[in-house]
């Protein structure tokens, strides 16, 4: 199961046993709610109410009392900064890895090569997507840090330290961020994107091979026209994704290079600013941009699988 | 067709390098740990085995998998058999809330039970046993998505209603059917939830760190401040673990290819 049928629901409805109905008993119907009580309360202790009271506390003073001072407090440099960065990173490396993602898949589904090419590259995207975090920064670190094994060949065969002032790259940058954050965007492009194009059916490239199209023709009136919301549902998806990643960013930095995840762990930990008000709406802020994003994703998903039926 | 599939050679060539060179040049970082004319060298890992911080954080962060994967099983199973069995109006409501956890950052998640949870009445964070508690509850609600797929999955799969009525016309109690025909019957779908779960647990950072437990998670991230080749070891560790996880649910499933499930700590 990937991330595409985990967040529509929709994909199995048509297989499998039928929906089960409800046991006719009506003595019993009336406690079957019963059931579900153990996972609404865990729900509403662990998820719900950590999340609302983040909410409402973005409404409250240092007392307690109704206030709205703490949202005007967003649009502070360096608060408005880590918006801005986090929102570059995030549309970037979406982009990035929503296109080379894309083009990997519909290489390995439609270009003609060998299918254990495939079910490999779907096995390397499965573990890909999953490693992120401190090892990813490390693995970064060991590759092109200072002293790492592409760096120094790139010095050896080029003689060009990368990290020479006229080239200007370092890891702990917008761009060697972007890089790192890549390596779990790209394969979730290719896991989530690959049922999409194996929806592409040959008929439809065959119909406008009789009728004289060109490939280009194809591609642009039947193709494009079909995978586009699927295209840019997974693509908001990714954008999620990198907005909401803190340790991969963490590990790299320690803590200094200012996104929003950082900067909501900075309030946690009390270190920089000192302000609960701040962390509150930093945090309604971030989830309202994720429910943008995941709304979006899954109304594009359910518009796509009209026509992939 | 040919130049065709010389461009998708091109791209696979490229995606190949891209996933391999970091991982090659960790292993490569990590063997070079020795006296420098050795080049292939374990001293790195053995140094990285042998700190005891080390099985320490890995036993914590195992066991808070396990954990983890006990509480999530026990609350999801139920509730997405008695969802299927008597209460499918409620599903959107019960799919939307298991959603929530990819709209809320773990970062979010962990300063909302922060603020919640350190002071009386429930000051969870007091104690180190509640504390571990307090964590085995995030990442159950961090694990929802996963698990309430696979098994909403599972259930489609088998005709749950024929099934419980059977049992039930032969005696048997809720626990019964529950335990004896209902979870063996969705023997793939946990295995790949729970495998799953312990991925992301055992390598996760933010929720750990905040709460201020040793995982693996903040060990490794404290070794890649203070020490050069093991945070290298390590790193291969972690990955090597990632990967045995995704093997076995790809291995029990027996699916085809690409139904990996995704999930992980970023």
């Amino acid at each position: 199961m990937s991330q595409h049928s985990l967040l529509t629901g929709t994909q199995h409805e048509t297989r499998g046993a039928p929906e089960a109905r409800p046991v006719p008993l009506k003595r019993r119907a009336s406690w079957a709610w019963v059931g579900v009580v153990p996972f609404f309360v865990f729900a509403l202790l662990f998820l719900l109410l950590p999340t609302g009271f983040l909410f409402v506390g973005s409404f409250q003073d240092s007392l307690g009392r109704f206030t709205l001072d703490n949202y005007p407090k967003l649009f502070r440099t360096l608060v408005l900064e880590a918006y801005w960065r986090s929102i570059r990173i995030s549309f970037v490396t979406a982009l990035g890895g929503g296109v080379f993602g894309f083009l990997l898949a519909y290489a390995v589904i439609m270009g003609g090569l060998p299918r254990f090419v495939r079910s490999a590259l779907m096995t390397f995207s499965g573990v890909a997507s999953n490693f992120a975090g401190v090892p990813l920064a490390f693995a970064f670190i060991a590759t092109i840090g200072q002293a790492g094994l592409l760096t120094l060949w790139i010095k050896d065969l080029f003689n060009v330290n990368i990290y020479d002032k006229s080239v200007g790259f370092t890891l702990y940058s917008f761009w060697g961020l972007s890089l790192v954050y890549m390596y779990f965007q790209f394969p979730l492009m290719v896991l989530i994107i690959s049922p999409a194009i194996d929806g592409l059916r040959r008929e439809w490239r065959e119909a406008s091979e009789n009728l004289g199209a060109t490939p280009w023709q194809y591609w642009r009136y039947v193709a494009l026209p079909i995978l586009l919301p699927s295209l840019l549902g997974t693509m908001i998806l990714l954008f999620g994704n990198a907005f909401g990643a803190q340790a991969t960013a963490f590990a790299l930095t320690g803590g200094t290079y200012n996104l929003v995840t950082i900067l909501i762990g900075a309030q946690i930990r009390g270190d920089v600013l000192r302000d609960p008000g701040l962390g509150y709406t930093l945090a309604v802020g971030m989830v309202i941009i994720m429910a943008i994003c995941i709304g979006g994703y899954t109304w594009l998903q359910r518009w796509t699988e009209k026509w992939l039926r | 067709m040919k130049s065709n599939t010389f461009w998708a050679w091109l791209i696979v060539v490229l995606g190949i390098l891209y996933f391999f060179v970091p991982l090659l040049a960790t292993l490569e970082f990590s063997l070079r740990a020795g006296r420098p004319d050795h080049f292939f060298s374990l001293v790195a890992y053995e140094k990285a085995l042998k700190d005891p911080a080390f099985l320490k954080s890995m036993t914590l962060s195992v066991e808070i998998a396990v954990f983890t994967i006990i509480v999530t099983l026990l609350i999801i199973v139920p509730t997405a058999y008695w969802v299927h069995l008597r209460l499918p109006r409620l599903r959107p409501v019960v799919e939307f809330v298991t959603l929530m956890p990819f709209v809320v950052p773990a970062v979010v998640l962990v300063f909302g039970l922060i603020r919640i949870y350190s002071r009386p009445p429930l000051a969870f964070t007091y104690y180190t046993w509640s504390t571990n508690l307090l964590l085995v509850c995030a990442y159950s609600v961090l694990s929802f998505p996963y698990m309430y797929r696979a098994v909403d999955t599972g259930l489609r799969a088998i005709d749950v209603r024929t099934l419980t009525e059977a049992a039930q016309s032969l005696g048997a109690s809720w626990a019964t059917i529950l335990l004896r025909i209902i979870f063996p019957n969705l023997r793939v779908a946990l295995l790949s939830g729970a495998f799953l779960t312990f991925a992301i647990v055992v390598g996760e950072f933010t929720i750990a760190v905040f709460l201020a437990r040793p995982t693996f998670g903040p060990y490794m991230s404290l070794q890649i401040q203070n020490k050069a080749y093991e945070p290298a070891a390590l790193s291969i560790i972690s990955f090597a673990l990632t990967w045995a996880s995704m093997g076995i649910i790809q291995w029990v499933g027996h699916r085809a290819p690409g139904q990996v499930q995704v999930g992980g700590a970023r």
